[in-house]
């Protein structure tokens, strides 16, 4: 009886992983083969990965996601921690308001966000298209970034900040020396929330960018003509990329868990 | 120099980028040549297609978060109830597709369900006749439950391995049977994590419309949609705005109904409580 249930169980957890990760594996393997429709295999080819390097926009898409993720993130990261530190030792009141603010483009739908954006560029006469997309990535990561920072702020002590001055420290030095480096895995879960979001937009970027492409508008406008075998070959690039470097970085936190777990063992059976 | 003027740069960021371009958004949608017009609002609520599109889009994210979590809480409650370091690596797998951009997972479907797609290749090399799948509703929902199916597992995995053994121990030992925990204590526990579940799948399900425009096709066209077209390739701003008014609403009316059911369960429990 027990052994028939766990067994439901595996094949259960074993189904849903198939549905989640068939159309990946099957994308991945008819990027292995060149032909205009799916509905024959016609062999192993390299055609799509040719067709692929060949095809200049997408990479350009590629260099503007990857160009506007880390910028995006990098000014976030600096404009948020600041934020977040000013917030943190306002008056009540005020905090409340600013931190409400804070939240609307989590709360608002991507969708109306982009729009607002368009309205707002297309009223003052804004036209870079990549510099609007720039602006619209820092301000949507900025929430992100200032609440992953203000959890460490509220556990770390004033004190901190308030000895350094006493012992002679301008408040820039104060700041850079003591406050941030206690804070710091804040930024850099921030950090790397902010990158992450940037890099796999599309909605908000959709509507604000007015044109100029980044990934995910590249593979919506192809997506909308067809099913054309580059792009074939360009997801699979992409999921072998996102999944190894996620597979890292789990495992990784995994294996510190198990080593923390295991220290603290060892100190409770002291 | 005070600490909060650390914040001034990004308060009038704020203001710029965050506040006026809301205020955009309702100018275009109330003004008209410098005159509050009731136009545009009117044409949003008295256009029947809009209203049934609307009530489609509320239909298709309710389907699709209700599939979410009649197919996500089991692998949620079975990897709670495994060994913590295998449930850790299982976990994952079933985390990751959600960091993997939503527009290639739609475009995996595209080619399996496209005439001359991958499924069509199966059923014919199996002998069976073609099936013509793309642009049905039930391949837009099927695509929209794929997409969406991490974020519900997700919130309500985490939720489901902290509560505390003890509970369900005591369940037990009082004489409970195991549908009895289940029911009793395991879900009224498991809440927070429901409720954040289905937050983080409806609301992106109502207001989608890449999956919708790739997989429906012009078809069935959800509010998402409806709003694109009118800003984008219509340039009609003002009714578009309208309708992207109505949609926050929406989602403003979803966050608090959720949040008092979340609220109303806590308050149960304690009655029960005591």
């Amino acid at each position: 009886m027990k052994k028939l249930s766990a067994f439901l169980k595996h094949s259960y957890l074993g189904l849903v992983l198939l549905f989640m990760y068939a159309p990946i594996f099957i994308l991945i393997l008819f990027s292995f083969t060149d032909s205009r429709t799916m509905s024959k295999w016609q062999g192993w080819s390299f055609g799509a990965y040719e067709k692929l390097f060949a095809e200049r926009a997408v990479w350009v898409a590629v260099q503007n996601s990857i160009t506007i993720a880390i910028i995006a993130a990098v000014v976030a990261t600096i404009m948020g921690t600041f934020a977040a530190i000013g917030i943190h030792s306002m008056k009540k009141r005020n905090r409340m308001l600013v931190e409400n603010v804070t939240q609307l483009p989590m709360v608002n739908p991507d969708l109306v966000t982009g729009i607002s954006f368009m309205l707002l560029f297309t009223a003052i006469g804004f036209t870079s298209g990549y510099l609007r997309m720039l602006i619209a990535h820092i301000t949507f990561n900025l929430p992100y970034v200032i609440f992953s920072v203000m959890p460490r702020l509220r556990q770390s002590s004033n004190r901190l900040y308030e000895a350094a001055m006493d012992l002679g420290c301008t408040p820039m030095i104060a700041l850079t020396k003591v406050v941030i480096p206690d804070i710091m895995p804040g930024i850099i879960s921030g950090f790397i929330l902010a990158f992450t979001l940037s890099i796999d937009d599309f909605v908000i970027s959709w509507f604000a960018a007015d044109g100029v492409p980044n990934i995910s508008i590249y593979v919506y406008s192809i997506a909308r003509r067809g099913i054309p075998s580059h792009i074939n070959a360009l997801s699979a690039l992409m999921f072998v990329v996102v999944a190894t470097l996620l597979v890292i970085v789990n495992l990784r936190s995994i294996k510190q868990e198990k080593e923390a777990e295991v220290q603290a063992r060892k100190l409770r059976s002291k | 120099m005070k600490r909060t003027f650390f914040s001034t740069p990004y308060i009038v960021w704020m203001i710029i980028f965050i506040v006026v371009p809301m205020l955009f958004i309702f100018y275009s949608a109330f003004i008209q040549d410098g005159h509050f017009t009731t136009e545009f609002v009117n044409q949003a609520l008295e256009t029947p297609l809009y209203i049934s599109v609307l009530i489609r889009s509320i239909v298709v994210a309710l389907i699709a978060t209700a599939l979410c979590l009649l197919i996500g809480y089991p692998v949620a409650y079975i990897l709670s109830n495994m060994k913590k370091s295998t449930a850790a690596i299982l976990s994952m797998f079933f985390i990751l597709p959600m960091w993997m951009n939503f527009l290639l997972r739609t475009y995996a479907w595209q080619v399996i369900l496209a005439d001359n797609g991958v499924l069509n290749m199966l059923l014919t090399t199996l002998g069976f006749a073609k099936g013509s799948f793309m642009y049905t509703q039930g391949a837009v929902l099927l695509v929209t439950v794929y997409n969406f199916l991490p974020f519900m597992i997700l919130p309500i995995y985490t939720i489901l391995s902290k509560i505390d053994r003890s509970h369900i121990e005591a369940a037990h030992d009082l004489g409970a049977n195991s549908a009895n925990t289940f029911f009793k204590v395991v879900l009224p526990l498991s809440v927070p994590g429901v409720v954040s579940g289905i937050t983080m799948v409806f609301i992106p399900a109502i207001t989608t419309f890449a999956i919708s425009r790739l997989i429906g096709g012009k078809k069935y066209p959800l509010y998402g949609d409806l709003i694109e077209d009118k800003i984008v390739a219509s340039g009609n701003l003002g009714l578009g705005s309208v309708l992207s008014i109505i949609l926050l609403v929406l989602v403003i009316i979803s966050i608090v109904v959720m949040h008092k059911m979340e609220a109303e369960q806590g308050n149960e429990e304690g009655g029960t409580l005591w």
